[in-house]
C-alpha cells in the first residue's frame, strides 16, 4: 500500500510559546489572534506544578504525577527548585534543611541533587518542567514547538538567568528571550491602550518578589527603575507556618514530625490551605490526619497578620529603593499592578495601596498574567505584534575586580539593556601572557560583598614588556540580561581568545554534554522500543509458522520451500536477542517472503474446508 | 546593512551641542528603538541580528550620557581631546582646601561616636549643595559658550577647557557630598542613589 506525502509548505513557521518558569507552578502560553491565551494540559488543567519526581524506573516527571510523589516519595522529589537556579552550596544552607531531597557531596558552584542513585543540577531539574510545558502545548496546539519566551525574576542575577536558559536548552527550547516577570505582567495588562503614564508593577510569588517601574509611552514599555529580593516570597510564609505548626505537634503527639519526610509534606500542604483560606476567610484551621492522628489549630486573620508582617515589610524595602532610583515619589505612580499568587493577601494588597497611595490592580488572575505576557513578547519576536515594544534595564552593577580587593563598576544598574562598557587592561610583569578578569555583580564596594559572577581569563597576549599590551575588553549585557565578553588587542586590531570561568553554574561544556547525554538517551530509549516492538513481531510470525508446519499444507509444499522456510526461521532465532531491530526487520521480512505461498495454500484450503459440506443447489 | 556609527552625537543624528532638547532626545531615542531593538530581528539573519545588538548597545550607551549633562559633557570633552583624569579629581581646589580639613575633623568625630558633629554635619552638607548650585550655573553658562562658538575654533576649546576645570571642581563636591551623606544616613550602599544630576 502506498502512503502519502501531506506538504504543509515550508515557510509555515511554527508558533513561539510563552512560559512563566514560577517557583510553585509553571504556565505555557501562545499568542493568538484574539490575544494571549493559557494552554491547558490534557487533562484541561492551566497549572503545572513546578515539582519533578524521579519514579522507581528512574523516569523525570513533572507537574501534577510529581505533586502526588512529593506525599509518598518525598526523598526522590524535588520542589521550589529555581531558588536553587545559580546558586552554590554555600548560599542554600539555610533552607536546604526546610527541604526532603539531599544535596550531592561533590556539589560546589553547581548544586547537585540525590534523587535515589542519580544526581541533577538545578537546570536539568527545571528542563523536566519545561519538557512537560512543550509537551502540553505541543499537544494543545497539534504541532512541534522548539522556541520560547521565558521569564525570569527581575532581580535574578546572570547566573540564576544562565541556569534557566540552559534549562531551556535542555529541555530541547531555543529561549529566544528571558523577559523579567514584572514587565511581562505589564504587556499583559494592556495599561498602554489606556494612556501614557507610570505604573509599578509589584510581583510576590512563591519564592521571589520584584518591584518594577515603568515609563508607557505610545506603546512603548520603558523599564525605569527595578529591585527586589530573589530569597522572598509565598514558601516563606509557608515556613512559618509550618514551624509552628511542627511545634504544636511536637507538644501534642510528643513526636518530631520534622524527621518524617511525608508527615512534613502534608503538614505543608495543610499550612498551605490555610493561608490560602485566609485570603477569603476571617478564619480557619490547619488540619492534619496523618497515620492515625490528628492535629487541628485554628487561626484567624489578626494572627495571621500579626505573624506575616515582617515578610510583607521586607517587600517595601525595594519598593523605596526602587522609586529613589526611578527618581519618583510614590504619588507620580499613576497605576499599581499586582502579580503572583502571594499577591491576594488581603495584608500585601494594604500595604501596597498604602506605599503607592493607589488602588493596586487585580482584575487579572495572578498567577497567570506573567505567561500571558510572556506570550505577548513571544508575539512581539514573532512579529504578529507590533505596536508594542519592551526596553527593560539590568537590576544589578556590573563590575571588575581592581586592586586591594574594590570593585570598579562599569556598568550601573537599571541601565537599559543592551548595554556595554569598554574597559582597557594590560601585562604587569615582562612576557606575560595571560591576564584574568574577575567580573562581579552587585551594588558593593568590596569584591567580597558582591556576587562573583565570571573570571574571564585572556589567552595567548603577545609577550611584551609589562605594561605594553593593551588589550579592549568589551562587556556587553544583551536584551537577555545576560552578559557577554569580547577582547581585541588594541596594537594589532585581531580578536584575542577569552575563556569564560563561570563562578556559579554550567560551562558551556557541560551543557552541551547535557544534550548530548539526553540526546543518546532518547535515542537509546527509542532503539530499545523499536528492538522490543520488532522482537513481538517475531514471536507472532515464529508462533504462525511453527503451527503452520503442522497443517497439511506444510506437507503440500516442495521441499525446496520447505527447507528456505526453515532457514529462514533459523536465521530470523539467531538476530532475534541481538540489539539492532533493523537486522531482526529483514529477518522477520524474509521468513514473511518465505512463507507467502504456504499462507495461501493454507488460505484456500481453509477456505476450501468450509465450503465442504456446503449444499449448493 | 547600514553603517553604523558609535558617536552618540551622530547616531542620535543630533548637532554636537552642550544643551540638548531633552525632550527632543527621548522621541529619538523611542524612535531609534523601535527601529533597532533585538526583539524587532528576532526572525532575522545572524549578522542582522549581531548588527541589531550592536545598534541598540550603541543607543543605550549613548541615550544614557546625553541625557545627563554632566556625562554628556564628560564624552564631548573625550572625544575633543580633553579626557578627565581620575587624578585631577582628587586634587583639591584650592578654595575648597580650608572646608576639606573641617570636614574631614568632623567626619572623625561623628565615626568616633561624637554625635555632637552631626548639626555641623549638616551645615555643611548645606554649604556643599550651595556650591554645587553655583558650578551648575557656571556649567550651563559655560555650556552656552561653547555651543555660541564655531566648532574647533579658540573660543570653543577655551570653554571646553573651562568646563573640564569646572567638572573636576564638580565631582569634588560630589564626593564630599556622598561623604557627608553617608556620615549622616549610613544607608546600605545599594540604596545609594547612583545618577549624579544637575
Amino acid at each position: 500500500m502506498g502512503t502519502f506525502q501531506i506538504d504543509f509548505g515550508e515557510n509555515r513557521t511554527s508558533k513561539i510559546v510563552g512560559i512563566d518558569l514560577g517557583t510553585t507552578n509553571s504556565l505555557v502560553a501562545v499568542m493568538e489572534l484574539t490575544g494571549p491565551e493559557i494552554i491547558d494540559d490534557p487533562e484541561g488543567r492551566k497549572i503545572v506544578p513546578s515539582i519533578v519526581s524521579l519514579t522507581d524506573d528512574n523516569k523525570l516527571v513533572a507537574g501534577e504525577p510529581a505533586r502526588e510523589l512529593l506525599l509518598t516519595r518525598p526523598e526522590r522529589t524535588v520542589y521550589s527548585v529555581k531558588r536553587l537556579m545559580g546558586r552554590g552550596v554555600q548560599d542554600i544552607q539555610q533552607e536546604i534543611k526546610l527541604f526532603p531531597f539531599r544535596v550531592a557531596e561533590d556539589s560546589e558552584s553547581v548544586i547537585k541533587l540525590k534523587l535515589g542513585n542519580r544526581t541533577f543540577t538545578p537546570p536539568e531539574i527545571s528542563a523536566a518542567v519545561l519538557r512537560q510545558l512543550k509537551d502540553n502545548a505541543e499537544a494543545a496546539l497539534g504541532e512541534p514547538v522548539s522556541e520560547a519566551v521565558i521569564t525570569v525574576p527581575a532581580y535574578f542575577n546572570d547566573a540564576q538567568r544562565q541556569a534557566t536558559k540552559d534549562a531551556g536548552r535542555l529541555a530541547g527550547l531555543e529561549v529566544l528571550r528571558l523577559v523579567n516577570e514584572p514587565t511581562a505582567a505589564s504587556l499583559a495588562y494592556g495599561l498602554d491602550k489606556r494612556k501614557d503614564g507610570v505604573i509599578a508593577v509589584y510581583d510576590f510569588g512563591g519564592g521571589t518578589f520584584d518591584i518594577s517601574i515603568l515609563r508607557l509611552h505610545e506603546g512603548i514599555f520603558e523599564v525605569l527603575a527595578t529591585n527586589g529580593d530573589t530569597h522572598l516570597g509565598g514558601d516563606d510564609i509557608d515556613n512559618l507556618l509550618l514551624h509552628i505548626a511542627l511545634e504544636d505537634i511536637q507538644s501534642e503527639w510528643g513526636q518530631d514530625l520534622s524527621t518524617d519526610a511525608e508527615g512534613v509534606q502534608r503538614l505543608r500542604r495543610a499550612v498551605v490551605h490555610a493561608k490560602e483560606q485566609l485570603s477569603f476567610l476571617p478564619e480557619t484551621n490547619i488540619d492534619l490526619a496523618y497515620k492515625g492522628k490528628r492535629y487541628q489549630r485554628a487561626i484567624d486573620r489578626e494572627l495571621f497578620e500579626r505573624l506575616i508582617a515582617p515578610i510583607v515589610e521586607r517587600t517595601l524595602e525595594p519598593c523605596r529603593a526602587c522609586l529613589l532610583d526611578a527618581k519618583l515619589t510614590p504619588e507620580q505612580i499613576d497605576e499599581v499592578v499586582m502579580v503572583g499568587g502571594s499577591t491576594r493577601i488581603p495584608l500585601v494588597r494594604a500595604a501596597v495601596e498604602r506605599l503607592f497611595k493607589a488602588k493596586p490592580h487585580t482584575e487579572l488572575n495572578p498567577d497567570e498574567v506573567v505567561a500571558l505576557g510572556a506570550a505577548v513578547q513571544a508575539g512581539i519576536l514573532a512579529g504578529n505584534v507590533e505596536d508594542k515594544l519592551l526596553l527593560d534595564v539590568t537590576p544589578l552593577s556590573l563590575g571588575i575586580e581592581t586592586m586591594g580587593g574594590v570593585v570598579s563598576k562599569l556598568i550601573h544598574r537599571n541601565s537599559t539593556i543592551p548595554a556595554s562598557a569598554t574597559e582597557s587592561f594590560t601585562t604587569a610583569v615582562d612576557g606575560q601572557r595571560n591576564v584574568l578578569i574577575h567580573v562581579l555583580q552587585g551594588e558593593r564596594e568590596l569584591v567580597k560583598d558582591c556576587r562573583s559572577l565570571a573570571r574571564f581569563d585572556l589567552k595567548d597576549v603577545d609577550p611584551l614588556p609589562a605594561g605594553l599590551a593593551r588589550i579592549e575588553v568589551r562587556f556587553l549585557i544583551d536584551a537577555n540580561g545576560i552578559l557577554n565578553v569580547t577582547a581585541r588587542d588594541a596594537r594589532t586590531g585581531k580578536e584575542q581568545s577569552v575563556e569564560v570561568k563561570p563562578s556559579y553554574g554550567l560551562t558551556e561544556d557541560q551543557v552541551e554534554a547535557m544534550i548530548r547525554e539526553s540526546f543518546e538517551k532518547a535515542e537509546e530509549d527509542m532503539r530499545e522500543r523499536q528492538v522490543r516492538e520488532a522482537r513481538v513481531e517475531a514471536d507472532n510470525i515464529l508462533a504462525a509458522t511453527a503451527k503452520a508446519q503442522k497443517s497439511d499444507a506444510w506437507a503440500a509444499l516442495s521441499s525446496d520451500e520447505r527447507g528456505s522456510i526453515e532457514s529462514a526461521v533459523r536465521e530470523l532465532q539467531t538476530v532475534y536477542n541481538g540489539n539492532d531491530h533493523h537486522v531482526l526487520n529483514e529477518k522477520i521480512e524474509a521468513l514473511n517472503r518465505a512463507t507467502q505461498h504456504l499462507a495461501e495454500t493454507m488460505m484456500n484450503t481453509a477456505v476450501r474446508g468450509a465450503l465442504k459440506g456446503t449444499k449448493i443447489d | 546593512m547600514p553603517e553604523l556609527s558609535s558617536d552618540f552625537y551622530d547616531f542620535f543624528g543630533l548637532e554636537r551641542k552642550l544643551n540638548l532638547d531633552e525632550a527632543e532626545l527621548q522621541r529619538r531615542f523611542y524612535e531609534l528603538s523601535r527601529q533597532w531593538h533585538p526583539d524587532r530581528f528576532s526572525r532575522k539573519s545572524a549578522p542582522e541580528q549581531a548588527q541589531a545588538l550592536e545598534a541598540t548597545a550603541i543607543l543605550n550607551d549613548g541615550y544614557r550620557t546625553l541625557r545627563n549633562p554632566v556625562r554628556r559633557a564628560e564624552y564631548l570633552l573625550k572625544e575633543e581631546g580633553f579626557p578627565i583624569g581620575e587624578q585631577r579629581s582628587k586634587d583639591v581646589p584650592p578654595e575648597l582646601l580650608e572646608e576639606v580639613f573641617e570636614l574631614n575633623m568632623m567626619l572623625e568625630e561623628l565615626k568616633g561616636g561624637d554625635d555632637s558633629a552631626r548639626p555641623q554635619l549638616e551645615t555643611a552638607k548645606q554649604n556643599f549643595l550651595g556650591l554645587r548650585e553655583g558650578v551648575d550655573r557656571e556649567i550651563e553658562t559655560l555650556f552656552s559658550k561653547y555651543d555660541a562658538a564655531e566648532s574647533q575654533s579658540e573660543t570653543a576649546k577655551q570653554a571646553l577647557h573651562e568646563i573640564r576645570g569646572v567638572l573636576n571642581r564638580r565631582r569634588y563636591i560630589e564626593n564630599l557630598l556622598r561623604d557627608v551623606n553617608r556620615a549622616l544616613d549610613p544607608i546600605d550602599a545599594a540604596a545609594e542613589p547612583i545618577d549624579e544630576r544637575l
